[in-house]
């Protein structure tokens, strides 16, 4: 109620001001600064949200193809059945009821040097200062894996679509199937999701098709939260979750959709689901505009966010090099408030001040079990750090009453980082 | 008034930099405190099931929790003179004590806000009784009262609740010791109640 009383109040102000701002022309260019973000998932809506919540005289636009989002994060739930699609489905009123104006159309080019952003659409924004958040692209490390192969063999690791696919092929496959899942290399989306994927998976397996199992064929030797997760495959899933690493024979290098067969160099795995996630680099629009590096990911300066191949465009979220941040739905809210922050103060001509960020991020490994992994960070000469004595995992020993708490807590993460990002 | 203190914020940031060339304040208060929101809600304001409210705690309520959390060593979820934790004892580190007194008082600055948690209508009638006669003396106002210290009840969510209250009747969190001696006195269920009597307070 408060904070509607006090938005309100802003709103009046800003509203005066700019009545009385139309006798001197000069003031109402200033007046209105404008922020274009483009892509509208985790990373770009917290920037948009809290654009507008601190500088409610931003013009801030969101430039979004989809007309809604499915998080990333819980979607491994609607595999194992826990959850629905609709259940992580985010729509856009939430930021329009910020002011921001959504536009869904998509970002074609990005001119830096004019300061503008092109469409498919046909349509140019002009901006004073650009946040680019278009989350991930899919590299060709696979061959064979091309448009038609993603329908066969979805890769479900833009949620979506892509979920609702496997999920329906894992409803269909007998009982008695091989599930295998093709974890890529790093750095990729969410470092723990492929192995909080084979408990999930492994979850609906060992309910409606006991003689089934998921096979991880692994293109690393090692992977987030590795003891937890060895921990967990064995506590809950002895007979349904086997995981093979690269140097064991796990890394794919080829696929047949037609056969569902998965190939490491001559040697054929042929399974009856196949779920093959291909190594990733920033999103397509990022690589256009010239924001990357040779890396394939965009590297930003660490107080800001700001593009160090252009000024004037910031980039959040898995596209940018935020490291030691992890590319995690937590970490891109916490990058869209730094960039949210270090814009709204250099477009008044302030000196951005220093940014404070958190990753936390729970995998739901087994029945009433969570673990987590969390980490606070900050700016230490200029570049983003983790701060000493704080952060890392679950405890391998933690009680079984903690674990289950921590699936409350997964919830709680879940329900409030959506409101938060998104409401 | 807002705009007025922002300005003079401002004001006092740029004396700072002009004062002391390349020191830097650390993150502001707000920058430390949003990033708190992605598990306790936008300006500590919980959509739950389970993460409390923040928005409106007192300073010295938030700084006891933080320095009880940032106490619990890492690989334990409970130790003594320690605040049981599943994760915010990782968290908590990350914070000097001065930060933590800083998100404190940003936290104290916000109306106290009261989540539309789910309830039994019923329990809470039973334990408003019982809030009457055991609870009521330092969790005032029906749990609604920062000033007294013993964090806001009123509007929390009841899992939440329910693990503190596990964490001191298992004497994993220590109790001070008139309500531990209150606590004796009630049975699980009763607990239930005045558990849904703070809830029910919205």
């Amino acid at each position: 109620m408060a904070n509607f009383t006090r938005r309100k109040f802003i709103q009046a102000t800003g509203g005066v001001a700019a009545v009385s701002a139309l006798g001197f022309p000069a003031i109402v260019g200033a007046a209105s600064k404008k922020v274009v973000i483009v892509g509208g998932g985790t990373g770009g809506a917290t920037a948009a949200k809290y654009i507008r919540m601190s500088d409610s005289s931003v013009d801030v636009t969101v430039i979004e193809p989809n007309q809604h989002y499915y998080t990333c994060y819980m979607s491994n739930e609607v595999l194992s059945g826990h959850r629905t699609i609709d259940s992580i489905k985010v729509g856009y009123d939430g930021l329009k009821g910020h002011g921001v104006n959504v536009v869904h159309d998509t970002v074609v080019d990005i001119d830096a040097a004019g300061k503008k952003v092109m469409t498919a659409g046909g349509q140019t924004f002009a901006y004073d200062r650009c946040i680019v958040a278009p989350g991930v692209s899919f590299k060709d490390n696979v061959e064979g894996y091309d448009a038609a192969a993603m329908k066969a063999m979805p890769h479900a690791w833009k949620a979506g679509e892509q979920t609702v696919i496997l999920r329906k092929q894992l409803e269909a496959m007998k009982d008695g199937g091989v599930v295998a899942i093709a974890a890529p290399p790093n750095p990729f989306r969410c470092p723990p999701g492929p192995y909080e994927r084979a408990c999930q998976i492994a979850m609906y397996l060992q309910e409606h098709k006991p003689k089934s199992k998921v096979i991880i064929m692994d293109s690393k030797d090692k992977f987030s939260k590795f003891g937890l997760f060895k921990q967990a495959f064995a506590k809950h899933f002895p007979n349904h979750i086997e995981w093979v690493a690269a140097k064991a024979g796990g890394k794919v290098t080829r696929v047949d959709a037609a056969t569902n067969t998965l190939y490491v160099g001559d040697t054929a795995h042929k399974v009856d689901v196949a779920n093959v996630i291909p190594a990733q680099q920033a999103g397509a629009i990022a690589i256009k505009a010239g924001l990357t590096s040779d890396s394939g990911w965009c590297p930003i300066d660490g107080r800001t966010f700001e593009s160090t191949m252009h000024k004037g465009v910031h980039v959040i979220g898995d596209a940018a090099v935020a490291s030691p941040l992890p590319k995690s739905g937590y970490a891109a809210n916490s990058e869209g408030k730094s960039a949210a922050a270090a814009v709204v103060a250099l477009l008044k001509g302030e000196e951005p001040g220093d940014p404070s960020l958190v990753n936390t991020c729970y995998s739901i490994v087994g029945p009433n079990d969570a673990i987590s992994v969390a980490m606070v960070y900050d700016l230490k000469e200029g570049k983003l750090s983790k701060v000493k004595g704080s952060g890392g995992l679950t405890p391998m020993d933690s009680p079984a009453a903690m674990r289950a708490r921590d699936v409350d807590y997964a919830y709680s993460w879940y329900a409030n980082i959506v409101q938060d990002s998104f409401g | 008034m807002g705009c007025n203190k922002k300005a003079l914020v401002a004001l006092i940031g740029s004396v700072f930099i002009v004062g002391t060339t390349q020191v830097f304040a650390g993150p502001s208060a707000k920058a430390m405190a949003d990033t708190c929101a992605g598990c306790h809600g936008t300006n500590g304001q919980s959509v739950g099931p389970a993460t409390p409210n923040l928005a409106g705690i007192s300073e010295a309520y938030f700084v006891e929790s933080m320095t009880g959390f940032k106490a619990l060593p890492k690989g334990k979820t409970h130790a003594e003179d320690a605040r049981p934790a599943t994760i915010m004892n990782r968290i908590a580190k990350g914070y000097s004590d001065e930060q933590i007194e800083q998100m404190g008082a940003y936290f104290a600055k916000m109306p106290v806000y009261k989540a539309k948690v789910p309830h039994d209508a019923k329990m809470a009638k039973s334990g408003a009784a019982i809030y009457d006669k055991g609870c009521a003396k330092c969790h005032d106002e029906n749990g609604a009262l920062a000033d007294d210290d013993a964090g806001i009840l009123a509007g929390q969510w009841i899992p939440w609740m329910r693990y503190s209250m596990a964490d001191f009747t298992s004497g994993h969190r220590e109790m001070p010791k008139k309500m531990k001696k209150q606590v004796a006195k009630l049975s699980d269920a009763e607990i239930e109640s005045v558990l849904n009597f703070f809830a029910s307070q919205q």
